[in-house]
């Protein structure tokens, strides 16, 4: 019974996203709705990332080093090591997760209380394409935005590590310095981009629907908002696990 | 006009419309009354298309809305204007965006004629020098002003409200009953209002239609409600000790 209940849902959702992407009614309207949600789940997420991301660069470089503590394995391999922890899964994962949490709520409640305060009635009958008008921006900016976060949390990131390397015994901030810079792979960069952008568009998407889904009340807005968190987390775990098995191998 | 033909609409077992049909004419306003959970906006969501029929059809100045495709309908959309139970007003937008949203999706003016047309409607429901305010600062009253101000901005053929003056105060229920049919008038359009308030129905009830057991079961006018034989309307209409009060006296 769930599982015929998760098939219809991901038709419901199949035909939901046929009415988002079409052409907008006003363009004019889609760029001032888009700069408006670039504010509201780009720009406000700045500062959770880059927290985030620093403290967990910090960690990731004091794990690498306890664990690969060997006298026959040279210092800069911390640097190294962190350094592709943090570029291929930490950033683009790791935060889109995170991402997943505090956009994804915010979208789905956003999106559910118009719909049981009838705001999403009032668009279908002034002949707008509510879905269009309503997810599609989210979508944009998040597939926009998101990657600009995500580069913003490797660099920062690499800073934690770097303070580590400054403040702590268990390597000079020249070893750190050398070894992320050690075998340097334009393409990771790339492949933890294209996983954002992958990521942006499920989190956008599937809060979206479940927002938009809703029927009830107070109530049924919560349900969808963490319904919202726990369904796009699931599809990010699974698509990484694709994307990384066609980007890798 | 509006030709409702033998509409039904069930959901799953339970039948919420069987066999409804009914004309509403222009510059009129119609009242569509019954119990709570008797169909009325159900019926009125399937007017306006947020609800298909199962059967039956509705049709707008003889253009059947029922078999459209969604960019058909919207051509008839860009012609109506409705106001929710709750006003329905956009949280993220101030008075004057609201009122201006469906100009500016519909409409090709520019921000200046927008503007000159927003402060008219505004100003048409009294309330002038608000267009800054957000809805969360809005009273009940104002709330439904604001809405009926955005409803005909686009100078709707037809109307639609949802219980309008429910949660208000008799006089400001008083006052949105008899702007609603004020602006009927003005613009000729035709209005069909919600309600099960009495009060409401006898003040501006031209064209009155009793919904009972999901059937169309009276129809009339606010003069006629009160000297009707039919029980099951009595029963609803004297439900109140004010209201049975007001029978003898006819």
């Amino acid at each position: 019974m769930r599982f015929i209940r998760i098939i219809e849902d991901m038709g419901h959702y199949v035909h939901l996203m046929k009415r988002v992407l079409t052409k907008p009614d006003k363009s004019l309207v889609l760029r001032r709705q888009f700069f408006i949600n670039v504010q509201s789940l780009g720009f406000d997420s700045i500062g959770i990332v880059a927290v985030i991301s620093l403290f967990i660069g910090a960690v990731a470089t004091i794990q690498v080093a306890y664990n690969i503590d060997n006298p026959l394995l040279p210092l800069s391999l911390i640097g190294f090591t962190a350094r592709q922890i943090i570029i291929l899964e930490f950033a683009p994962t790791v935060v889109s997760l995170i991402l997943a949490g505090k956009i994804g709520s915010r979208i789905a409640s956003e999106i559910g209380t118009m719909r049981v305060t009838q705001q999403i009635d009032a668009l279908d009958v002034m002949g707008i394409n509510s879905a269009n008008y309503l997810i599609l921006p989210k979508i944009l900016a998040s597939v926009f935005f998101n990657p600009i976060l995500i580069v913003m949390s490797i660099a920062i990131g690499l800073v934690g590590g770097w303070i580590v390397s400054l403040t702590s015994s268990l390597l000079t901030p020249y070893d750190y310095v050398e070894g992320i810079r050690l075998f340097f792979d334009g393409f990771t960069v790339f492949y933890a981009l294209i996983k954002t952008v992958v990521f942006a568009f499920i989190i956008a998407s599937v809060s979206g629907f479940h927002g938009y889904r809703i029927t009830g009340g107070a109530l049924e807005v919560g349900q969808a908002s963490t319904r919202a968190v726990v369904d796009s987390s699931i599809a990010i775990i699974i698509s990484n696990l694709i994307l990384t098995q066609l980007l890798l191998t | 006009m509006i030709t409702v033909s033998h509409i039904s609409k069930s959901f799953g077992n339970a039948k919420v419309l069987d066999d409804i049909s009914v004309q509403f004419e222009t510059g009129r306003v119609h009242q569509i009354i019954g119990q709570s959970g008797s169909g009325k906006t159900v019926l009125m969501k399937c007017l306006v298309g947020l609800l298909e029929v199962d059967e039956g059809e509705v049709l707008y100045d003889g253009r059947n809305f029922s078999n459209m495709t969604i960019d058909q309908r919207k051509e008839i959309r860009k012609e109506m204007g409705m106001l929710f139970q709750g006003g329905a007003l956009f949280d993220s937008m101030n008075v004057a965006e609201n009122v201006a949203f469906p100009l500016l999706m519909h409409s090709n003016m520019t921000v200046a004629e927008m503007k000159k047309r927003v402060d008219f409607c505004l100003e048409r429901v009294n309330l002038a020098h608000t267009n800054k305010l957000m809805p969360s600062e809005l009273s009940g009253g104002m709330t439904k002003r604001v809405a009926i101000a955005r409803a005909i901005a686009l100078n709707p053929h037809y109307l639609f409200c949802d219980e309008p003056n429910s949660g208000l105060d008799p006089q400001t229920a008083n006052m949105i009953d008899n702007l609603i049919a004020e602006l009927t008038h003005e613009y000729n359009m035709i209005t069909i209002v919600n309600t099960h308030d009495m009060n409401s129905v006898l003040e501006i009830g031209e064209e009155v239609n009793f919904i009972c057991n999901n059937k169309l079961w009276w129809k009339g006018d606010k003069n006629s409600i009160l000297n009707s034989n039919n029980a099951e309307l009595n029963q609803f209409v004297f439900a109140t000790g004010l209201m049975r009060r007001l029978k003898p006296c006819q």
